[in-house]
Formats: structure tokens, sequence, C-alpha cells
């Protein structure tokens, strides 16, 4: 079932393949049946969850390479089926809004966006390190290509500038997992943890805090936590607008993810031991995030420092090591991954009629455009946090995580909700 | 359930029907004429209404001690266990809960009652005007907040709808959006409110983290649910103080109680978050009356009634309290002294107004508070819709230096609007008589400090310049001579009946409102007081220190007439003196104006104190953002990012160098050594067969000799 839901957007763009170079319509339609047919199998994941049982569910496990030992190992949880829901959620949306705006190398594009989503799906499910580290990488092809060919007019030093930081994160998570192999004889996700749980191995403290900073560089790249965040203002910019929706809404969630999948239970001496570091980064970028969006005359790298912002706080809900700031923060990427998703869809649809990122090229839209303008202060709210708006409920959780275990971080942090609404209000029609 | 009781078991649909409504107007809303707008919109205010009195009537049918009704309609967020400060683990849960109890009743009379007559008057401001779904749809948005804040049974979702009200009263001051200053003001409005909120936010975590609950009370769910299921905030106070976790004065207490203030300080315009109201005036007038006087600003004053077991266990919050709120009131009565715009005058009487409800609640006269935000909400709403009246009549002329002489041109507007400035001038019988006179002498007999007399006496100073601002207002509109302009006086008319019918009730309201609360000094029972004393925190006997100045003291009741005569005779005072500057005295006003020149100016460009905020905090900020923005671009991105790209690119270049000359050098040295060495060799290799064989002989011979040689020698 996983396999199934996973590889059925790569069949899909191998689907395309097949049709003819100029048939755009029937592309088009592909492309969207394949997505909404995955979304719709996702839906029945949830259908198929057990809330209540504890550990992985459907899991898949077929030996792969026997030396060294590689399984295909898949498995959900709470988490990643939120976050697979997301994706799916999010990948219509994209094959739509690039309906009209995509007009050269059709085929490819399209190939492109689904060949992204087996991807990022793949990584959500992946429970051997090795899967996990093939459909992280793989995910950069993909997207290396959206920005590079489909993007605006700095695209190239954009996609190149995407793909070196994140690979330079991830090159030590890599050595990392071959330490991790060469540590336990496995890849194997859930027999490392048991096998570090148990303490059959022990791993001395230095070797532990190496091996940490190794899987958490690669993730604060993906969040992205600062200082480590300034690819993504470009990729944002110069990324055609699906680009932009799949960036913000998942795979920044990815970083996040990560974290929680591999940082802390593996490394939980070390995760403590670096939270009041990591925690403090995130609170620098929450208000960092949130002043610079300000004074962005772009509109998408206004959404981008935000997305900092946002970030932030998921960071700071998984650091707060308690239940109330862990559900914040998966409720906040959600509800990120929705938020920021429909802004970049309202900017690419603003960049359609108007040609322009430049905020200050609005203004007035409300009377031509009342629909849109409607819905953009919707999502804007929403992503401001306004309580009743789905914003809101992520980060209050977190920020009362946070106040449980330190109140002047919550002090802190809550600033970013008084600047939220400044550089929110900045971009009111 | 006690048989009989629907209105009480439904009440929790009374926010429902506005917010139904609100979504049809903002979805469907452009396909409706005006008619079917009308009747949704007012309508569901109308039945909320209904709802409201039947609910209220039916908790005054139960025991006074009775009187909560607490149901939690579904649980909201449920969220794991924590550690509270206390001690023991608490499971956190915002429950989605109505609490009505004489407090929120109250509130909703009021919120219902004036807003229902608000949305009549709008049907007949708004007729002319764009939008006019749209500004009903926001309307209703915005009487579902605020029923929704004062019905809420936990602070979580009392926050909901202070969000909430935030919002619409944004939306509303930027209706006209087209106007840049509307924009603008809604713009202010919101972030001043938003760095309130941010204190609201951070006194719930350290409520919910210190009392392990954000519900305010477990009193008056139905005998069937039990009650220790749903602990209330007030519980876990009684059983803190009770087992001596919890004393007077503790800093944690102290702490969420000034953390709350801040938040009201911002929804209730008092200093130092005072400054969006008076902008807020860029918004319809009916929104003027209905948000900025009558109802949401009031939203702080209710929160802090809400809470006053706990500001009660924080003299200190309260001191500061009752301080900030008799500083704003005189603070913003002078700058209302000089305003010539007619609803900029109504804005910082507002501001100031309500700094006497602060002051009340500071004194520990949390009743009194509440009654005066209740009169308040009658005369407010009264003057601002009369003003509306006016600038409707005069077709958008808002400055009072050219109105004047309108007394018989409107006269139920003029009549209706002179019956709310001698309310709030504080003149009896009518109602802001006796809420402001509970107040004052609340303040006085509050404790034998200084403090509480220095208070009295900015109150009454206060009481003074409010009944001058008011009667300068209406001098310069009804009376005097015309200042009209020429084209606007012929078009001049009464407002149609769909306002004025809102301006008469009012105007009643204005009258007797205040009856309700007649003190026992002048004959009466003050219904309002035993009505609003089981939400009172009573502090149990092991505080005695503050029960003993919660007694009435009614020794001290000749007192009380004097400090009443006093009061009276300064807002006559004050009355009196507007008459001599603005009737009698021709010109008496100007000359004074220059006289005063410098304290003139000082008012009004209200002390300077925009442009010191945006010097202070606005530039700031921006510059501050720039500066990171430039960071961002310049350092991080620019030294850190692009430079180690740089830095990878140089290292690249000198390795090539390095590849190209000196490892490729090598080789090539290599090759150059290895010519250079073969070079005397190539003289040999000439290629021809003569030469080689010529070599070949000549080898021979020599071995040949070589041979013979050592042949010879050995023979």
């Amino acid at each position: 079932m996983l396999t199934l839901v996973t590889f059925l957007p790569l069949a899909g763009g191998l689907l395309l393949l097949l049709l003819g170079r100029e048939s755009h319509a029937a592309i088009r339609r592909v492309a969207l049946l394949t997505s909404t047919v995955t979304f719709l199998l996702s839906l029945l994941l949830l259908r198929g969850f057990d809330a209540t049982a504890s550990g992985y569910q459907l899991v898949e496990r077929r030996p792969w390479m026997s030396n060294p030992q590689i399984q295909y190992h898949m498995g959900m949880d709470g988490i990643s089926l939120f976050l697979v829901l997301l994706t799916t959620f999010l990948m219509p949306l994209a094959v739509l809004c690039s309906w009209e705006s995509i007009h050269t190398r059709v085929k490819e594009f399209f190939l492109m966006l689904l060949a992204l989503e087996t991807a990022m799906i793949g990584v959500f499910f992946a429970l051997d390190l090795f899967l996990f580290f093939l459909f992280w990488e793989a995910m950069l092809i993909p997207m290396y290509f959206l920005i590079g060919i489909w993007g605006h007019e700095r695209r190239i030093y954009a996609a190149i500038k995407f793909v070196l930081y994140t690979m330079a994160g991830s090159i030590l998570m890599l050595v990392a997992i071959i330490w991790l192999y060469s540590l336990s004889g496995t890849f194997d996700l859930p027999r490392i943890q048991s096998l570090l749980q148990e303490g059959v191995i022990r791993l001395p403290v230095r070797q532990e805090m190496l091996l940490f900073g190794a899987f958490f560089l690669a993730f604060a790249v993906k969040v992205p936590l600062f200082p480590l965040h300034t690819w993504l203002p470009d990729a944002h910019v110069e990324a055609p607008t699906a680009g932009s929706v799949i960036l913000a809404g998942v795979l920044l969630k990815m970083g996040a993810y990560g974290l929680v999948r591999f940082c802390l239970p593996l490394f939980p001496d070390a995760s403590h031991k670096f939270a009041p570091w990591i925690v403090g980064l995130a609170i620098v970028g929450i208000i960092y995030g949130a002043l610079v969006a300000m004074v962005q005359p772009d509109y998408k790298k206004l959404v981008a420092y935000s997305s900092v912002s946002h970030m932030g706080f998921v960071v700071l809900g998984i650091f707060v090591f308690n239940q109330v700031g862990m559900q914040g923060a998966v409720y906040q990427m959600l509800n990120h991954g929705v938020s920021s998703g429909g802004l970049f869809l309202v900017a690419g649809m603003l960049y359609d009629r108007r040609h322009t990122h430049m905020i200050k090229e609005f203004g007035g839209l409300a009377t031509p455009m009342p629909v849109l303008s409607s819905f953009f202060i919707l999502i804007t709210l929403s992503s401001l946090g306004l309580p009743l708006l789905n914003g809101f409920v992520g980060e209050f959780l977190i920020l009362t995580g946070a106040f449980e275990r330190r109140p002047a971080w919550a002090a802190y942090a809550a600033t970013g909700v008084i600047l939220s609404a400044v550089y929110c209000g900045v971009t009111s029609v | 359930m006690m048989p009989g009781e629907y209105f009480l078991e439904h009440a929790g649909w009374i926010p429902l029907f506005p917010l139904v409504s609100a979504a049809l107007m903002l979805f469907l809303g452009r396909r409706l004429p005006k008619f079917a707008v009308n009747l949704f919109c007012v309508g569901s205010v109308f039945i909320s209404f209904v709802f409201s009195a039947g609910a209220v009537y039916q908790l005054a049918h139960r025991a006074a001690e009775d009187r909560f009704f607490q149901k939690i309609l579904f649980i909201w967020i449920p969220a794991g266990v924590y550690h509270t400060t206390a001690g023991p683990l608490a499971n956190f849960a915002a429950d989605w809960g109505i609490l009505l109890d004489p407090l929120s009743s109250v509130m909703i009379l009021v919120v219902t009652g004036v807003g229902f007559l608000i949305h009549v008057y709008s049907t007949g401001y708004m007729a002319q005007e764009g939008g006019y779904y749209r500004f009903f749809g926001y309307l209703n948005l915005f009487m579902f907040s605020m029923l929704t804040l004062v019905l809420a049974n936990n602070l979580l979702l009392m926050f909901v709808g202070w969000e909430g009200v935030g919002l619409c009263s944004y939306l509303l001051i930027s209706f006209y959006f087209h106007k840049k200053t509307a924009s603008d003001a809604g713009k202010k409005a919101f972030i001043v409110n938003r760095v309130g909120d941010t204190g609201f936010l951070l006194a719930i975590f350290l409520s919910s983290v210190t009392f392990g609950t954000i519900r305010f009370t477990s009193r008056g769910f139905e005998k069937l649910v039990d009650a220790t299921q749903y602990p209330g905030m007030l519980d876990a106070l009684n059983i803190g103080i009770a087992s001596g976790v919890f004393a007077v004065g503790m800093p944690v207490l102290t702490a969420i109680a000034l953390l709350m203030f801040v938040g009201a300080t911002g929804k209730s315009a008092q200093i130092p978050l005072y400054v969006w109201l008076p902008d807020a005036m860029e918004g319809p007038t009916p929104v003027s009356a209905l948000i900025h006087a009558a109802t949401m600003v009031t939203a702080g004053v209710y929160m802090v009634v809400r809470m006053n077991s706990l500001f009660q266990m924080a003299p200190f919050a309260m001191h500061v309290v009752a301080a900030i709120g008799a500083l704003t009131a005189i603070y913003a009565a002078s700058m209302g002294l000089v305003q010539t715009d007619i609803k900029r005058v109504l804005a910082y009487s507002t501001i100031s107004q309500l700094g006497y409800m602060f002051l009340a609640c500071g004194v520990g006269a949390f009743v009194g508070g509440v009654f005066h935000l209740m009169t308040h909400a009658f005369f407010k709403a009264l003057l601002f819709l009369g003003s509306g009246s006016v600038i409707h009549a005069l077709s958008g002329e808002q400055d009072m230096r050219k109105m004047g002489a309108l007394w018989s041109k409107i006269p139920v507007t003029a009549k209706t609007f002179f019956i709310a400035t001698l309310a709030i001038a504080g003149i009896p019988p009518f109602a802001g008589f006796f809420s402001k006179d509970e107040i004052l002498w609340k303040t006085f007999s509050g404790g034998e400090e200084v403090f509480y007399k220095v208070l009295w006496v900015v109150g009454v100073i206060t009481a003074g310049m409010t009944a001058f601002y008011m009667f300068r207002l209406v001098n310069m509109t009804f009376f005097g001579t015309s200042r009209v302009e020429h084209e606007v006086e012929h078009h001049i008319h009464e407002s149609p009946p769909s306002m004025t019918v809102p301006l008469i009730i009012l105007a009643i309201l204005s009258v007797v409102g205040g009856w309700i609360g007649k003190p026992a000094s002048l004959g009466g029972v003050n219904h309002f007081e035993r009505w609003l004393e089981p939400v009172i925190f009573s502090p149990p006997a092991a505080l005695a220190g503050l029960a003993e100045r919660a007694l009435p003291a009614a020794h001290r009741e000749p007192m009380e007439y004097i400090l009443m005569a006093v009061s009276v005779l300064i807002a006559l005072a004050g009355i009196w003196l507007a008459r001599v500057i603005y009737l009698q005295r021709e010109g008496l006003a100007d000359r004074l104006a220059e006289k005063w020149g410098p304290l003139y100016t000082l008012l009004h460009r209200k002390y300077y104190m925009d442009e010191i905020y945006d010097a202070l905090f606005v530039q700031r900020t921006k510059d501050l953002a720039t500066a990171l923005g430039m960071f961002d671009r310049g350092v991080i991105d620019g030294v850190g990012v692009n430079g180690s790209g740089a830095l990878t690119l140089a290292i690249c270049r000198i390795s090539m160098w390095w590849d190209t000359w000196i490892v490729d050098g090598l080789v090539g040295l290599t090759g150059t050594l290895v010519r250079l060495g073969s070079y005397p060799a190539r003289f040999v290799q000439t290629g021809k067969l003569q030469s080689y064989a010529l070599v070949i002989v000549l080898g021979v011979l020599l071995l040949l000799g070589y041979f013979l040689r050592h042949a010879m020698g050995m023979v």
C-alpha cells in the first residue's frame, strides 16, 4: 500500500513519456489524474491508520541488497501519515496552478513534478537509513530542474545554490549514516534505535555529539534554521509557482521531520545537550525572519522570510521536549504547509495578472478581484495565527510548551506574534 | 436542567445567529438585495438579543448563588499533560464552552441590545454606501466575536473572541480602503492591539502553568456533571489559598494580573497603547459607536472584572490598574478639550471614560466599573450615533468649526444628543451620574492612603473637563451662529426614522439606565450591585487584610453626600465655562488659544505622542529590519554563503593552477628532461642505412680488436 502511494506518481510521470510532445491538454490531464488518485489513495491510509497503536504501521519490508545489508523498509506513523497527506493534497493544487502558466516543455515539467512527489513521499515513509538517503537526494534532482528550467530571471543561480547548499548538509549525513552502519551493522532505523536504547551499542559522548551534529546540519539546512536560510528566498523567488508551493509546503517540513524522526530518538542525550543552543537559534530565526520579512519589496521573498520565522516556531516546539510543544510543532508544520502554499498560489495568480512580485505594484486589488483578495486576506490571517484559523493552534501549543519549560523562551518567541502582524500588515491589499 | 430553562439551555446559540448571517453575507452577499441583507443581518442580531434576554431572565429566576450556567459544547484543543508550578500534573485542555453568570449577562444584554439598535441605525446610515453587504457581514462577524468573548468559559476561548473583535475592528476601520488614512488607521489598530494581545497570550500561559487550567470556574455545571472533573482557576486559587500555596501579593499572581492588564490596555485603549483609537474614527460612524465606544473597547474592563479574584490577590497590580486608569482619564480628557473633529472629541472622551472604568476596578469597585461600562455604552453609543446623524445631515462634514445652530434643523438628533451629553457630564438623574459617582465615591473611600485621595482629585477634575468638552461640542454644533458652508446648508435634513428611533431608545436608556444602580444613600437598593455580587471574589477569612477593605464604610455617609455635591458642582462649572467661552463671548476661544499658545498646541497635537511613538518604536523597528535585511543580504548570504562559494571557487583556481603548473608541470618536466637527456643520442639516430652500416662495421672491428687483444694476452 505504501509502495503504491509512493510510486504511483512516478508511474504516472513515466506514462507522460508515452504522450506526444505537443499534446499539452492530455499531459496536464494525466498529471492531474495521477496526483488526484494519489491523494485519494493516501486518504485510504488515513482509514487504515490505527491511532491507538504505537510503532510503525502498514510496514513493508523486503531485502534489497545482501552486502551491505540494505532493506526496502517502509512504514508510517502519525507524523509521516499527516505529512504525506499534506504532500498529496498540495500536489494536485501544484498541477492546477501550472495549468496555464507553464507553456514550455510541458511534458518534462509534469514529469519532474510527479517524480518529485514520489521522492517526497518516499522520504516520509522510508525506515531504512539508506533508502531514506536515496529518496532524500532523489528529491533534489527534479527540484533542481523545476527551478533551473521553469524559473524566473536568476533561476540558474538559485537552482545551483539550492542544490549545493542542501548537498553540503546531506553529505555529512551520509557520513553519519555510514558510521552508524559500521557501528551497528544495519541501516534499519527501528533496529538501530532499539540497539541504542537497549545499550547494545554505546556511543561515547563525543561520538554521539558528532553524529547528532551531522544529522542536524542536514536537517537544519532544509528547515531552514537561522543562519542557514539564505537559499530559501532565492529559491522561492526564482521558482515557478508550483515549485514554490511544494518547496514551502513540503520540502521545508522534511527538515523538521528529520529532526523528529532521527535526531531526537537516535541521539537523545546530544539533543538535550544542544537544545538550548538550538532553541536560541530558533528564537533568533523567529524574530529575525519576521523583521527581515517586513522590509522585503518582493512578495515572494516576504513569504520566504516569514517561513523562516514560522519554521523557527516548529524547531522551538520540537526542542522544548514536551508533549504540548511537540504536538504544536506537528500542527504548525501542517498549517504552515497549507497556509504558505496558499500564499504562494496567490502570489502566482497575482504574477500571472500583473507580471510582478513587487508589493508596491499591487494595492487596490480588492475592487477588480474581490474573490482573490478575500482568500488572500483569509490565508494571510491564518498565517499570522489568528484564532479559529489553523495557524493559531500550532503557535499556541508551541508557546505553551515553551512556556512550561522556560517562560523567557515563550516571551521572546511571542514577539514574533506582534511582528507577524506588522509584516502581514505591509501586504494587506 | 431545571424545567423551563429553554433559553439557558440554548445560550450557546446566541453567538451563532450573527455568525451564520455573517457567513451568508461574505459568501453570497453580493447577490442578495438590500432588503434581504437587512433581514438577515439585523434579524440575526435581534434573535440573539431575544435569546440573551430570555436566558438572563431565566438566570434571574434562580436563587442568587445559583446564577451560574456553564456548558461545554465540545473539547477544542486537547493536548498532553504537563507540570504546574503548584506541583500536580495537569491535563491541558481548552474547551469550547459558555459561561453565563451575572457578569456575562450584563455584557450580552449590552452587546446584543445596543448592537441591535446600531444595526438598525446602520441600515439608514449606510444606505447610500457601496459594499453594503460587506459592511453588515463584518458587523455580524463582530457580533459573533464579541459574544464569544463575553460568553467564553475559559481564557483561550476568550482570546478567540478577543482577536476576532480586533480583526473585525481592523476590517471595519479600513472599510473605506481606498482612503489611505483609513487603511493606515486599520493597520495601526491591528498592530497596536497585537502588542497587547501578546501580553494576554503570555498571561494565558502563565495561568495554565500556575493553576493547571484556564477555565474560569467550575460553577454552573448541571447537577449531573461532576464539577471536580472540570476545575477552574477560581477553584485552584481557593484551594491554593487554603493550602498556603498562594498568598496575597505573590509575584506570580501579580505577573499574571499585570500581563492581562497589558492586554487590556491594548484593547481598551489605555496608556500606553491608546494611540490607535483616535485614528480608528476613520471607520464609518456606526462602527465607532458599536466597536469603539459601546462594546469592543470595554473588553479590557470585562476581562479585569472577570479575573477580579486574581487582581484582588495582587494589590500591586490593582494599584497599577487604578493609576493607569486615572492617568488615562485625565490625559485623554485634556486632549479632548481642543479637538475640532466631532468624532475625535468623542474618541478621546471614550478613552477617558474607559480610564474611569479601570480606575474603578483598580480601587476594588468592580461593580462600579461594570456599571459605568453599561451606562457608558448607552450614552456613548448615543453620542456617536448622534454625531453620525449630524454628519449625515451635513453631507459628511465632521469639523465642528463648520457647524453651529443645528438645534432646530435636526431636532430629534439634537435633543437626544443633549440628553446623552447631560448623562456623560454626570448631571443627576441621568445615567452617567450614578455610575460616575459610584466610582468617585469608591475611589475616595478605597483606602486611607494619600494614593486614593489623589486618584479622587484626578477623577473629579476629569469630570469637570468632561462636562466642559462635551458642552463645548454641543455648543459648537447645535447652538450659536451657523458656520455651515453655503452649499451644504440647503441639504440639511433630519435623518430617517431608522436612524432616529434608535437614538430615542438610547436616549431613554441614558436617562433611566442609571436608576438600576441607585445607591443606598439616595434611597435606592442598588440592584446592580446585588446582581453582580456572586461574581465578585470575596477572599477567604484567612486573608483578613483584604476583607476589611471590602466592607462598606457606612459611617462615612455624610462624606458621600459632600463628594456627590462636589462632583456635580464641578460638572456644572465645566458647563458654565463652556457656555461662556463658546456661546456668550464671541472670539474668546481663539484669544484663549492664542494666549496659551504652547499649551494649546501641545494638546492639539496630542502631546506629540504619535510622533514620539513613531520616532521611538516604529522608525527604530523599521531601521532594525532594514539593517537586518542588509545584514542578511550582505553578511549571511553575501559573506557566508556566496563567500564560501567564492572561496571554493578560489580554491578551485589554486588547485587548477597547481594542477597546471606543478602536477602537470612535473609531468612535463620529466618529458623535457628525457628529451634533453636524449639530445646527444638523436645525432646517432640519423635514419641512414649507410651510417648504421658504418657503425656496425666499426663496432664489429672494435669488438674484434678487443677479443684479439685478450686472446693474444691469454696466449
